[in-house]
């Protein structure tokens, strides 16, 4: 049977859950309620703490996604409604009319330079217009533009017609309805993400009303360098560059004052920091100041990001919650009246504010996941147990994205991956391969055959042909050597066009073919697969550029736009003449997964792999399975936390396609993804195993430290420790009447410079379980920034209700313990609003001292040739989009050997790593690039430096023969090694020194 | 002169290339003497490449990738940053006036960033052949 998921919303969460489901050769549908997928994720400038661009490293996710076979996309598309049919689901899809025909639409954009009609540009938040017929952005995928019915002229009332009458590629449709199309599916992904609050919910911000107040998403359209203002920041007033931008946090979040949402957005003080970073990359003369409550950086190097933006680039962190702001109505500045830290009333004068507004569930989806009988927290999110992540209360309907609860990208791809996971589970086995591989008619054999090079120009409509003389181009390639045909095409990538190639290259004997028309990065594969049909090997085909990168940008030197035109077409039969079949390897995979510790994480990602039906090794360093988990009593909110991991440390001693090994030690790991073999000890015997892949949960630790007196006074305990005081009811507590939690022991600053983000909620859980038991005894918080981020936030409300008392500390300015007796103390705290030192008699005092990385990291990091950060932890492939992998392929990880993390978060991260495990073991073959490094032996000296340089760990000196060797499954084309080499002796298949030279040659001749 | 100014530029795939494809999306203008091979990354462009373009006859080489940190291939710019720079420094020993030779920085996002380097990498070009002529 058809093994299909509907996947509902198209930003990075569905986008992911849809790859990750397509690779493990499940059909996906994906719906999308806009004319294009990619979310929230396509409308920021960058990312943090990298500060990658966004489009860059969204789009080719995008692309991957459109083009993958096992995918169909549906946007403009919205659910109509589903039923459940014996373990099905039938869902109608309802597709709205685009009046553009996806097919035949080019997205060349004659129509939208032709539409008379402006409407507001709702990409860019209306901060320019766009026409009535448009496409939200450059980059969007589908590149497919949409008639506006509400605005069109034609569809109004009839007058009009000019695109139709324009479009040279035939797409407009005026009479397109729209359709209901209903579809079977096994399971359902819901990540319909959500919305930006809309800030005049705070009317004192004066959003709407001042002209120069902004949200932080509207000024990611300005930082955006394709955004309205190509990247320049102005103020919307007076056009004017910016000097004072002040960004006020938590609008519309943490705020049940005013009646708005009691939890914390989550990412938004991250977002702050870099628009601020960014800012003064723009211009050095604009400072940022962020008026914040709490600086939550909580994640993996965000800390580090902060101190950059304080030290670096001069960003001013104000603590002071905004009660209104003013505008001067002559220079239409805005005026900031907040109290400082220490007590006192300033006023300050800013000419941009940035509105830092927080993430909401929009009606729409809370109706649509309470159709499918979701049930949803009193915020609308479809919150999940702590245990089952990603899962709801409805069987085979599972959540993932922002949908679950405040997150930030890397948060939603991990949970994306988990869903997927889920998903699938019943759906895989070992017995059906995923790979549907589409037959190719026996290659021709090109190598003995003269050179016969085709040449196709495109005319893409008007687009190259009306600055470009084609015919010109068309005759002068005629006149290349080698070159048996040349044409000329209207549209080279028409159906039509490609069957003429295809005709074309029979009836020349053609063996190397040029394209001379757009972009390779979106039309290659087209023409690829025309080459092959006509059974010519794909790689021996050369595109070049003459529209992107031509005609389009010397549109007003159309002779010297022609005269590059042929030298381009020369360049490219240059290097085609040296153009060779090229061939993926294909290797065998190995069923098996390895996994290395025996924690929740590894505990989890063991269960998804071996639940799908495929084999797992589970090795672990101590005698009993459960790491962390087993010195910790409660949860927050509150699950049996033990009763859960006996259930799940049952599961995996009788699951019979689990084989565990206890009191374990990894020797060493060799070998490749698909191929592993891993040599250990258990218990003193040597073992070995194969796998395919490899999934790295070895874990973390609590900190030890040495402050505060712990180790020298029983009375100075651990938050764990303090738990099981709690839990064993335990007598000293009868002789305790205040208690002194201090936060970041020995972190965020010096060796640790990073935030443990478990503690602060940690904090919390233990005063509420403290208050629960002893309602009289008083707690104090002395802290730097609660970092209770997400949905932990409102816990800390209850915990300040419950009688807490929070009071901060400057990292340089630590409360100072002076212990009069044992089990008696008196906390010295400086205190800003009075402006002088308090003092605390307490007679318990609870560290918070965080999670140290294990030093065991750095052999398996030097095993499976993957990295550390400077903190110990393993670093992913790419903070942002490839949180669970590493850059070795085949090898993941989750749990906090990543960073540290809370239980549930683990757990999400590990049910990830199980669905890209199960991508590379659904498979019977992996199968590598084709553009792949070789080394010519006769010519390498064994010197190694194309083993340093190469990040994918795909080189290695052979011992025997001294000679580098290239692990070509492995390696990835970026022909670094080639340019490190001092002998010349590697070379890139696609790339080769020869082909680069013979194509830049050709402008000389 | 301008006209015929020959200026080879090597393109990584995934941030540069995709920028002057934006650049062509969004239409903005520029002179016409870049001529572009498109290269997987930044770091597979090899010095030795560049001056045997010059040696053919290019009167100035663009090399263009992801940001220092964006590298699709993670460190490959920082090799290709590395080694042209120092190649850089090497050119006035090969006779080649530094101004022929330019590095940048592009992303997929930066269509008009692009579109203003090949007009200042033209008019740097431009400045030292004048010079070698007026020679
Ligand atoms: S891929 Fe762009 S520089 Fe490496």
């Amino acid at each position: 049977m058809d093994r299909r998921i509907l996947v509902i919303g198209g930003g990075i969460s569905g986008v992911q859950a849809g790859l990750d489901l397509a690779q493990m050769g499940i059909q996906v549908t994906l719906v999308e309620e806009k004319p294009n997928i990619g979310g929230r994720m396509a409308q920021l400038d960058k990312t943090f703490p990298t500060n990658d661009c966004s489009t860059c490293i969204l789009s080719p996710k995008l692309v991957e996604l459109a083009s993958h076979s096992n995918v169909d996309i549906f946007t403009c598309s919205s659910i109509e409604d589903v039923v459940k049919l014996d373990e099905r689901f039938q869902a109608r899809i309802r597709k709205r009319a685009r009046f553009v025909d996806e097919e035949k639409c080019t997205a060349c954009g004659v129509c939208a330079e032709k539409c008379p009609v402006k409407v507001s540009d709702l990409f860019n938040k209306s901060i320019t217009t766009s026409k009535c017929i448009s496409i939200p952005y450059a980059q969007a995928v589908p590149a497919v533009y949409k008639i506006d019915k509400e605005y069109c002229l034609y569809l109004t009332n009839g007058k009009c017609g000019i695109c139709k009458k324009v479009c040279p590629a035939d797409a407009i449709d005026y009479e397109q309805k729209d359709t209901i199309e209903a579809m079977d599916f096994n399971s359902i992904i819901i990540a319909t993400g959500t919305e930006e609050f809309t800030p005049q919910i705070r009317p004192e911000y004066g959003y709407k009303v001042y002209e120069n107040v902004l949200t932080s998403i509207e000024y990611e359209r300005f930082l955006s360098a394709s955004g309205p203002t190509n990247g320049q920041i102005v103020r919307p007033s007076d056009g004017k560059l910016p000097s004072q931008i002040a960004f006020i946090q938590c609008v519309g979040s943490r705020d049940v004052a005013s009646g708005n949402y009691g939890y914390c957005s989550s990412y938004c003080c991250m977002q702050a920091t870099k628009d601020a970073i960014i800012t003064k990359e723009h211009n050095l003369t604009i400072d940022s100041t962020i008026f914040y409550i709490d600086i939550r950086a909580y994640g993996k190097d965000f800390d580090k990001f902060v101190d950059r933006a304080k030290t670096e680039y001069g960003v001013k962190y104000i603590k002071s919650r905004i009660s209104e702001i003013l505008e001067a109505p002559d220079t239409k500045n805005l005026i900031i009246k907040y109290i400082t830290p220490d007590g006192k009333i300033r006023i300050e004068e800013f000419d941009l504010v940035i509105l830092s507004v927080g993430i909401r569930i929009p009606d729409k989806s809370k109706n649509l996941l309470r159709g499918l009988g979701v049930e949803l927290d009193e915020y609308g999110f479809c919150r999940c147990s702590t245990f089952q992540p990603g899962e709801t209360n409805v069987d085979g309907v599972y959540v993932c994205g922002t949908v679950t609860g405040p997150m930030d990208i890397p948060e939603a791809v991990v949970s994306a991956g988990a869903a997927a996971s889920l998903a699938a589970r019943g759906l895989l086995s070992p017995d059906t391969s995923s790979e549907i591989m589409a037959e190719k008619p026996g290659e021709v054999d090109t190598e003995a055959k003269p050179l016969n090079i085709g040449v196709i120009v495109c005319h893409c409509g008007t687009n190259i042909a009306s600055v470009v003389d084609v015919p010109s181009v068309v005759e002068f390639s005629r006149s290349l050597p080698n070159v048996k045909f040349a044409h000329e095409l209207l549209y080279a990538c028409s159906q039509d066009s490609i069957r003429l190639i295809i005709n074309k290259i029979k009836e020349h004997d053609l063996n190397r073919i040029v394209v001379a028309s757009c972009s390779p990065r979106t039309h290659e594969s087209t023409f690829q697969s025309g080459l092959e049909k006509a059974g010519l090997n794909k790689y021996l085909l050369q595109m070049t550029n003459i529209r992107d990168q031509c005609s389009w940008v010397h549109q007003n030197t159309p002779e010297l736009a022609t005269q590059k035109a042929k030298d381009l077409v020369r360049m490219a039969v240059g290097k085609s003449r040296y153009l060779e079949p090229l061939y993926e390897l294909y290797s065998d995979v190995n069923k098996a997964c390895l996994v290395i510790g025996g924690g929740i994480a590894g505990m989890t990602a063991a269960l998804f792999v071996a639940d799908n039906g495929y084999q797992v090794y589970l090795i672990e360093k101590e005698s009993e399975l459960g790491g962390n988990l087993l010195k910790i009593s409660y949860l927050l909110p509150e699950e049996d936390i033990v009763l859960a991991l006996q259930r799940l440390i049952r599961r995996i001693e009788e699951h019979p396609l689990i084989e565990l090994f206890l009191n374990a030690n990894i020797k060493d790991i060799k070998g490749y993804v698909g191929n592993f073999t891993t040599n250990f000890t258990t218990n003193d015997e040597e073992k070995s195993a194969e796998h395919g892949t490899v999934i790295v949960a070895t874990g973390a630790r609590e900190h030890e430290t040495e402050s505060y007196g712990y180790k020298t006074d029983p009375y100075v305990v651990t938050q764990r420790e303090f738990e099981t005081v709690l839990k064993n009811k335990n007598p000293l507590m009868k002789y305790v009447n205040s208690i002194a939690m201090i936060q970041c022991v020995d972190s965020r600053e010096g060796e640790r410079n990073y935030c443990s983000r478990v503690c602060c909620g940690q904090a919390i859980k233990n005063i509420l379980q403290l208050k629960k038991d002893y309602p009289d005894k008083d707690v104090y918080v002395l802290y730097r920034d609660m970092r209770t981020y997400g949905l932990r936030e409102p816990y800390y409300a209850v915990a300040r209700e419950a009688g807490a008392l929070f009071l901060r500390y400057e990292k340089d300015r630590k409360p100072v313990v002076e212990k009069i007796e044992q089990g008696n103390f008196k906390i010295k705290l400086f205190n800003e609003i009075l402006g002088k030192d308090i003092y605390l008699p307490v007679q318990l005092i609870v560290l918070s001292v965080g999670i140290d990385s294990l030093e065991t990291n750095g052999q398996v990091a030097k095993m499976l040739k993957v990295p550390l950060n400077e903190d110990g932890f393993f670093n992913e492939a790419h903070v942002k989009l490839r949180p669970v992998d590493f850059s070795t392929s085949g090898v993941f990880v989750c749990g906090m050997a990543h960073g540290p993390k809370h239980i549930d978060e683990s757990i999400v991260q590990a049910i990830a790593t199980a669905a890209h495990a199960l991508t590379i073991v659904t498979r019977d073959k992996i199968s590598s690039e084709a553009y792949t490094a070789s080394v010519d032996e006769s010519r390498c000296s064994g010197c190694g430096l194309c083993v340093e340089v190469c990040v994918f760990g795909a080189i290695e000196i052979d011992e025997e023969s001294e000679r580098a060797g290239v692990n070509t499954l492995l390696c990835k084309g970026c022909g670094t090694c080639v340019a490190a080499c001092f002998s010349s002796a590697i070379d890139l298949r696609g790339f080769t020194n020869k082909q680069i030279i013979n194509e830049f040659q050709e402008l000389f001749l | 002169m301008e006209k015929k100014l020959k200026i080879v530029g090597f393109l990584c795939n995934w941030c540069s290339y995709a920028g002057a494809d934006l650049a062509g999306i969004s239409r903005y203008q520029y002179p016409a003497n870049i001529r572009i091979i498109r290269v997987p990354c930044s770091g597979r462009v090899n010095p030795l490449l560049i001056l045997k373009c010059f040696q053919e006859g290019a009167d100035g080489v663009l090399v263009s990738g992801c940001h220092p940190g964006e590298c699709h291939y993670k460190e490959g710019n920082y090799y290709a940053r590395r080694r042209m720079l120092m190649f850089k420094n090497l050119l006035d020993y090969f006779g080649i006036d530094k101004r022929r030779f330019n590095m940048s920085w592009v992303s997929a996002s930066e269509g008009a960033k692009w579109a203003d380097i090949v007009k200042k990498v033209v008019e740097d070009v431009m400045a030292a052949s004048q010079e070698k002529t007026d020679l």
